[in-house]
């Protein structure tokens, strides 16, 4: 893919990688942290995790719903449980697993899930996560995580097992544009602001992040000066950023590698409307599947692409009051 | 503490019957009282878990419910709340007058398990299918940890419908987990009818565990003396997780329930003339009253 190039952004490791990465280097400061994976450890990347502490790694077969089940005990024995597996089959087979087991008795769990969106290419809709970010956020009391670029699902990785409690880590396949050349801050609940400008913010998370800097590159030409927010905290979602936004720019968009319904769209349209209604439009998928194809094709084919969000701003900028 | 003296510390035979014929009676108050909930689940199930909690079983102490180099047992079938209710107030995890306020808004004690509001409750089991992955996840973890803690698991002939049950197992297979002792109260109705009709090829279940790989012992879960034994030999076992299927009635016979020939009353209270006929049974049954 091609997002991010013609701004110079370089592109670095898949967010599963790093996370993987990340994932090791705990492991060894943490003895407590045990994973769990089903059957795709070798997607997921925990393998290198399960490579280096093979006595603390665990590998249920395709069964997801026992893949949550035991991470929840693992939990409740007071071990650092974390969980692994393809963003679509971890929610979606075990959703009720999930609530049951993790996020009603508010157990220190971390689910990863890898595979989201529809950049993962020829492999299709069974295998695309797009209705991840919705699932997670619908429980109570988790923290919903979707880092953009490697050097921030690096420091995701890390940021969440500070927190005692159920996360969800969305990662995804291919290689991504890094959004965060020189180091990144991440504080849990916090967006970050890549670039300011007055007469719009993007808000986006994961590739999109990328996404909209690229965007905001292309609006400037002709004018139009966007904030660009990534929020890679879907859940808290970061509401005083949101409604400074609203305040100061008078009209968002949001962008995200996921179904409109549930989003991140829907998480940021729900502050703006209960705090200070502004123009909003949305980027992500239309209620639709994807299909096979090559990762550019799909974003260009279901209108993911930076001038998906150039038109988006467009429109909602001539709404505004 | 070895086997030995476990089972010195473990009350004796009468006693244990005298603890069940107690907690039988409890249930059926306390499910009556509270105008719904599932008796005749929890009273196939109580024999069993009174053997664990009271006859030396088990390795607990509620006054440290998060001890941990406690035994735990999951209730996979977490409908017979009131069985693990009445079993855990018996044993001093909680005030017994809390069992009345059974399922009313602000209790405690709800419909089905709470693990963050009761303690001695190892899991918020209810959404049946998930207790015994839950608890091979406990049993794993004590051997990361290289603890000798054992996890027992309950789970319904029913249940066994579930996917996530066989997952398990074979997951508990795969990593010898001989620390996970599950127990199938084998009470022969779900609960649209009985297992064998609802779902005729779960049998034979037997021949199903030996060849998912677990040790497999089939008992009367109402007997006291077997229930002991096996349970006792179970922790002998090496490199397999072990089920002990008990043949159980729901509802333990009483007549009430023994009447309805298409689910033993499930999830009813009994009302009326029923409670008092059922009492009396109980009573008779144990040699009270």
């Amino acid at each position: 893919m091609d997002i991010g190039k013609r701004i110079g952004l370089a592109y670095g490791a898949p967010t599963r990688n790093a996370f993987g990465e990340a994932l090791r280097e705990l492991g060894r400061d943490n003895e407590n942290i045990v994973v769990v994976d089903g059957d795709v450890a070798n997607s997921t990347r925990t393998e290198y995790f399960g490579q280096a502490f093979p006595n603390r790694f665990f590998n249920v077969g395709i069964a997801e719903s026992n893949l949550i089940g035991v991470a929840s005990g693992l939990a409740a024995a007071g071990k650092e449980a974390l969980a692994a597996s393809f963003a679509c089959f971890l929610l979606c087979n075990a959703y009720d697993q999930i609530r049951m087991g993790i996020a009603f008795p508010q157990l220190n769990v971390k689910l990863v899930g890898s595979h989201s969106g529809i950049s993962i290419g020829e492999d299709g809709p069974s295998q695309m996560g797009i209705e991840d970010i919705a699932l997670a956020t619908s429980f109570p009391n988790f923290t919903v995580l979707v880092p953009a670029d490697e050097p921030s699902t690096r420091a995701a990785t890390r940021a969440m097992f500070d927190i005692d409690g159920p996360v969800y880590l969305r990662t995804g396949r291919p290689k991504v544009p890094v959004v965060y050349p020189n180091g990144v801050q991440l504080q849990i609940g916090r967006a970050n602001q890549l670039r300011d400008g007055g007469n719009v913010t993007i808000i986006a998370c994961g590739l999109m992040v990328a996404a909209a800097l690229e965007a905001a590159h292309d609006l400037s030409q002709e004018g139009i000066e966007a904030r660009v927010l990534d929020m890679y905290t879907v859940k808290p979602i970061d509401e005083e950023a949101v409604d400074l936004a609203a305040r100061q720019t008078g009209a968002i968009v949001t962008a995200e590698e996921h179904l409109l319904a549930g989003g991140l769209g829907a998480a940021v349209a729900g502050v703006v409307a209960a705090r200070h209604p502004v123009p909003m439009a949305f980027v992500g998928l239309r209620d639709t599947y994807a299909e096979s194809g090559t990762a550019q094709e799909l974003l260009q084919k279901y209108g993911l692409m930076p001038a998906d969000i150039v038109a988006a701003v467009k429109g909602v900028v001539a709404r505004k009051a | 503490m070895t086997v030995a003296e476990e089972q010195e510390s473990g009350r004796s035979v009468a006693v244990l019957k005298e603890i069940v014929w107690r907690l039988s009676r409890q249930i059926i108050e306390m499910t009556t009282r509270a105008g719904s909930g599932h008796p005749s689940s929890s009273l196939s199930a109580i024999d069993v878990m009174a053997a664990l909690y009271f006859g030396g079983i088990m390795r607990a102490d509620p006054q440290r419910p998060d001890w941990p180099e406690r035994d735990r047992f999951i209730l996979s079938k977490g409908h017979a709340a009131p069985a693990l209710y009445a079993v855990l107030a018996a044993a001093g995890y909680f005030e017994p007058e809390l069992l009345w306020t059974l399922r009313q808004l602000g209790s405690p004690l709800e419909g089905h398990p709470n693990m963050r509001r009761l303690p001695g409750v190892e899991a918020s089991t209810g959404s049946l299918g998930q207790g015994l992955s839950i608890g091979l996840g406990h049993a794993l973890a004590a051997g990361v940890d290289g603890r000798d803690y054992r996890v027992y698991v309950l789970f319904g002939d029913g249940e066994a419908d579930q996917g996530q049950i066989w997952e398990a197992a074979m997951a508990a297979a795969k990593y010898e987990a001989n620390n996970l002792t599950a127990i199938l109260d084998y009470n022969k109705f779900q609960q649209t009818g009985p297992v064998d009709r609802v779902m005729p090829a779960l049998l034979p279940l037997v021949d199903k565990w030996l060849a998912f790989g677990w040790h497999v012992a089939e008992i009367n879960g109402h007997n006291i003396e077997e229930i002991l034994e096996t349970l006792r030999a179970a922790r002998q076992i090496e490199s397999k997780p072990q089920i002990i299927i008990a043949h159980t009635k729901k509802g333990k016979g009483l007549s009430p329930f023994e009447q309805d020939d298409v689910n033993r009353k499930h999830g009813e209270p009994l009302k009326g003339d029923e409670v008092a006929v059922a009492l009396a049974e109980l009573d008779a049954m144990y040699g009270r009253g």
